[in-house]
């Protein structure tokens, strides 16, 4: 198999309270089926050999449902194409030569800790702040005593597709968290066992996502264009359709 | 030493239940006195955080992820079995047990089996009711699809992404649970040793992943849910992160390891492409619910597969087990793709691939009922293969899976250790000697959410334990020892980094401990590993700093565990002079190449006492008795 060689522009800041900046890197031996993220462990093992410190960067399942990876490609969460992770970006979509741009996740609301890995607990904290449906373990009906349509069910899953990596606050110039958000809670919304928790859901997590210092929807739908899941700004409707229904009867 | 499984007398039908009446409980008002750590925050990790955050204890759940809802629990796909019998086609309590210990080849304990299947359908309730959008027929009702080893339809699914969705139901139900402020979430923390106390686990000592610093925490139990092992064979489906080090640290400080060479290998894996290749994908097995596995009859054939006609295909896992066909278990699935690799007969670059093939389920379904069950594994392996499956076959192979073996527990999943409690896949208990599909999310959940409420409580409610904090000396004694580990591990400037060194033991053990096993490769493997152990001591080279994040430094103190590891779970495989599930010797094989039990002799668990680095470890046994499920050759002709 051909190999290629790329230039990996790579953002390296040590710690959070230092100064970062982007430095130049050459990897060689790259081939078309390697993840871009297998072409960051080739980077690091020759800064091993070195003896260098390696770019720290999250990574875990690396078949696009962990939602650990993620960074900036060439200015794209997540880098070129749609519909998939970093770990599901292969090599071959670039060519010998190609330079490519690295750098973490940028937004207030996701802090920096090292090189391209940043602090998403605010993601956390929005789904501690209702995004759940309170049943108490051991309480639960038969699973088929409440029927859900085959297109409801549908629905819901499509929403609770979202792997929480932060691509779409990446992409958004507010940095805005709304499609995370929107997509629990259309989730948690669409299902029967969601409703008597709805209108308290979206009021805590709305609440909860604007004291984490994400910024308001842009409206522009770049969120949906790099989602990896491919989770639709539709629900941000819901979203916004639950939120003022929700003021409105004092929720 | 003969372990005693603590198993309750009675019938197998009742244990269960008449164990929960006569258990010790603790009074509501204490239960938030007691504080509890749950280290892994996967399906059994995080089900363990919130139904025992429900109860009321004071839990601390700790994962070495940035956040818990990203534990490789995530990526299981296909689904979970329970017996619901839903579909009206024969399923019981007892058929799944029956289907789970023959899939074990009869060397998993029957009493925790048998409850498993009992909760199995508390667990698809349970799920429902905190919002996992399982997949639903038109009518409204839960829907079933099938799965290996079993011929009833039990596995209930949400799509390819049934563990994502399983694991978001379970985070959340944590997340409310952190929410009314009887759950702390610790993240990017990695347990680094097993605090014991008067002989009695009460407390980890972590390693915060941001700042280096060590950290503290003292408890009343500590629930190890930090998942296999799977990765000491370096190219394996799991994520980056898993490993054994939490539950080697606990077998360091006298928890027994069971069965550690039953390591299942999972029939279909995207095969592998080149040595930057750092991780196999799994195709969920749902796939074989239609999709058929081939190879051309003739050795050699390289023609495209759109090019070799019918009669000159050999389906078989069909021709081979009729009655079956291609849902025989993962353990039979796997040893004939190899067969068929073997005579030559592989296809791809590599001639190490079967293929498995859509075009009957397409034609008979049309492509859109095939999208809709499995579209995101579709995806995933045209992202990967950059090849269409709806056009051609996929091509698929085995990898390394799942760990049965894990800590030796009894039956109130406590290991040896009083107050050390192991959930989910990192205990050995229900799965024997091969897993079948979709039972790994039953065991997490069930575990986490069903069992570990009582037993947990019989042993606090039961027990006298001393205050403790975290100024005494055994905090000191293994915070010192785990400084001197990283610091020893940072000052390691060999010539080989971690990754060469962990490749070249996971080469030794996929060769000689993988999909066929014989007396000779295993004490070849045995020395092998002593080398590289001895090399990684020598020659490993660890960059960065203490003080920060490090993953090399991660990454290099998990492979020196393995390095530890290995040595067992390459004893096992030697002592076991058998061949059961996956675990397959050459030397005992029935004529058509079927594995040969040894009933008489290794009817048994095999647990193994840690003595020290370098020296041979000592094993315990614990008897296994079958008394519901009646000994017998495994067919599944």
């Amino acid at each position: 198999m051909s190999t290629m060689t790329v230039k990996v522009r790579v953002w390296r800041q040590p710690s959070p309270d230092k100064e970062g900046r982007l430095v130049d890197y050459t990897v060689g031996n790259v081939v078309a089926d390697m993840s871009f993220v297998e072409m960051l462990d080739v980077l690091n093992e020759q800064l091993v050999a070195a003896g260098e410190d390696t770019v720290a960067f999250d990574s875990d399942c690396r078949e696009g449902i962990c939602g650990s990876c993620g960074c900036v490609v060439n200015g794209v969460p997540h880098g070129p194409g749609t519909g998939k992770t970093a770990c599901q970006l292969f090599m071959r979509a670039f060519t010998d030569g190609d330079t490519l741009v690295v750098e973490p996740f940028r937004a207030k609301a996701f802090p920096v800790l090292k090189d391209l890995c940043v602090d998403r607990g605010a993601f956390d904290r929005i789904i501690s702040a209702g995004g759940y449906i309170s049943a108490t373990t051991g309480s639960a009906p038969d699973g088929n005593q409440m029927l859900i349509g085959k297109d409801v069910a549908e629905k819901a899953f499509d929403a609770a597709a979202c792997i929480g990596c932060g691509a779409c606050v990446a992409a958004c110039k507010n940095a805005s968290a709304v499609l995370f958000v929107s997509a629990k809670v259309a989730h948690l919304g669409y299902l029967p066992q969601g409703q008597p928790e709805r209108s308290r859901r979206v009021v805590r997590m709305v609440e909860q996502m604007e004291k984490e210092g994400f910024g308001a929807c842009s409206n522009e739908g770049e969120c949906e264009a790099v989602c990896p899941k491919e989770v639709s700004t539709l629900h941000i409707q819901i979203l916004q359709r639950d939120y003022v229904r929700a003021v409105l009867r004092g929720a | 030493m003969i372990l005693d499984g603590k198993v309750p007398s009675g019938p197998i039908e009742t244990k269960w239940s008449s164990y929960k009446d006569h258990i010790n409980l603790v009074n509501p008002a204490n239960r938030r006195k007691h504080t509890v750590i749950v280290v892994g925050t996967g399906l059994s990790g995080a089900s363990a955080a919130a139904s025992l955050g429900e109860l009321g204890y004071n839990v601390l759940a700790m994962t070495i992820l940035d956040s818990p809802r990203r534990s490789h629990s995530i990526a299981a796909q296909g689904g979970i079995n329970g017996a619901k019998n839903y579909k009206n086609d024969g399923d019981s309590t007892y058929r799944l047990f029956y289907d789970t210990i023959k899939g074990g080849d009869y060397r998993a304990r029957e009493a925790n089996v048998y409850r498993l299947a009992q909760v199995s359908v508390d667990i698809i309730d349970h799920c429902v009711a905190n919002g996992v959008p399982f997949a639903r027929e038109y009518g409204g009702l839960l829907d079933n699809r099938s799965f290996g080893g079993a011929q009833v339809s039990r596995t209930f699914y949400a799509r390819g992404a049934t563990g994502q969705q399983l694991l978001l139901g379970a985070y959340s139900g944590m997340m409310r649970q952190v929410d009314a402020g009887t759950v702390k979430i610790l993240p990017r923390r990695e347990m680094l040793d097993l605090v014991m106390i008067g002989g009695r686990a009460r407390g980890v000592l972590c390693r915060n992943l941001i700042s280096g610093q060590y950290e503290r925490y003292a408890a009343d139990a500590v629930l190890l849910c930090t998942g296999g092992y799977a990765n000491l064979y370096y190219l394996s489906t799991n994520a980056g992160n898993s490993n054994v080090t939490a539950a080697w640290r606990c077998a360091r400080r006298g928890a027994y390891f069971a069965n550690p060479c039953f390591t299942q290998i999972h029939p279909t894996c995207i095969p592998e492409s080149g040595t930057h290749q750092s991780k196999l994908t799994l195709m969920s097995e749902s796939l074989r619910n239609d999709g058929r596995v081939w190879v051309p009859k003739q050795a050699g054939d390289k023609r495209n597969a759109s090019d070799i006609p019918e009669a000159e295909r050999d389906y078989y896992l069909e021709r081979r087990y009729p009655t079956f066909g291609n849902l025989v278990p993962r353990d039979v699935a796997s040893r004939a793709a190899k067969a068929v690799c073997d005579e030559g007969r592989g296809v791809g670059a590599t001639g190490r691939a079967v293929y498995l093939d859509f075009a009957d389920a397409i034609k008979r379904l049309g492509e859109g009922v095939v999208r809709e069950r499995y579209g995101n594994l579709f995806d995933m392996y045209m992202h990967i293969s950059d090849e269409n499956p709806y056009r051609v076959p996929m091509r698929i192979y085995p990898a390394i899976h799942y760990a049965m073996g894990g800590l030796w527990v009894d039956y109130n999943l406590m290991s040896n250790l009083e107050g050390l409690f192991v959930l989910g896949e990192a205990n050995f208990s229900d799965h024997g000697a091969n897993r079948l599909g979709a039972s790994a999310l039953m065991q997490g959940l069930g575990d986490g959410y069903f069992v570990i409420p009582y037993t947990l409580s019989n042993y606090i409610g039961g027990t006298k334990l001393e205050p403790v904090t975290t100024d005494h000396d055994a905090f000191k004694e293994a915070e010192n020892g785990v400084d001197e580990r990283v610091k020893t591990m940072l000052a390691a400037k060999g010539g080989k980094s971690v990754k060469d060194l962990h490749r070249s033991l996971g080469r030794v053990l996929w060769d000689r401990v993988g999909m066929a096993r014989n007396r000779a490769g295993l004490q070849q493997a045995l020395k092998e590993v002593t080398a590289l152990r001895a090399e990684y001591q020598q020659n490993v080279r660890v960059v960065g700093e203490g003080q920060t994040i490090n993953k090399q430094l991660e990454y290099a103190m998990r492979v020196n565990d393995y390095m530890e590891f290995a040595d067992v779970l390459v004893r096992d495989a030697l002592g076991r002079e058998e061949s059961c599930g996956c675990h397959f010797r050459e030397e005992y094989q029935a004529e058509d190449g079927e594995c040969q039990r040894n009933d008489a002799e290794y009817a048994h668990v095999a647990a193994w006492e840690f003595k020290g680095r370098d020296k041979e470890p000592l094993l315990h046994k614990e008897p296994l008795e079958f008394k519901a499920a009646e000994l017998k050759q495994r067919n599944y002709k």
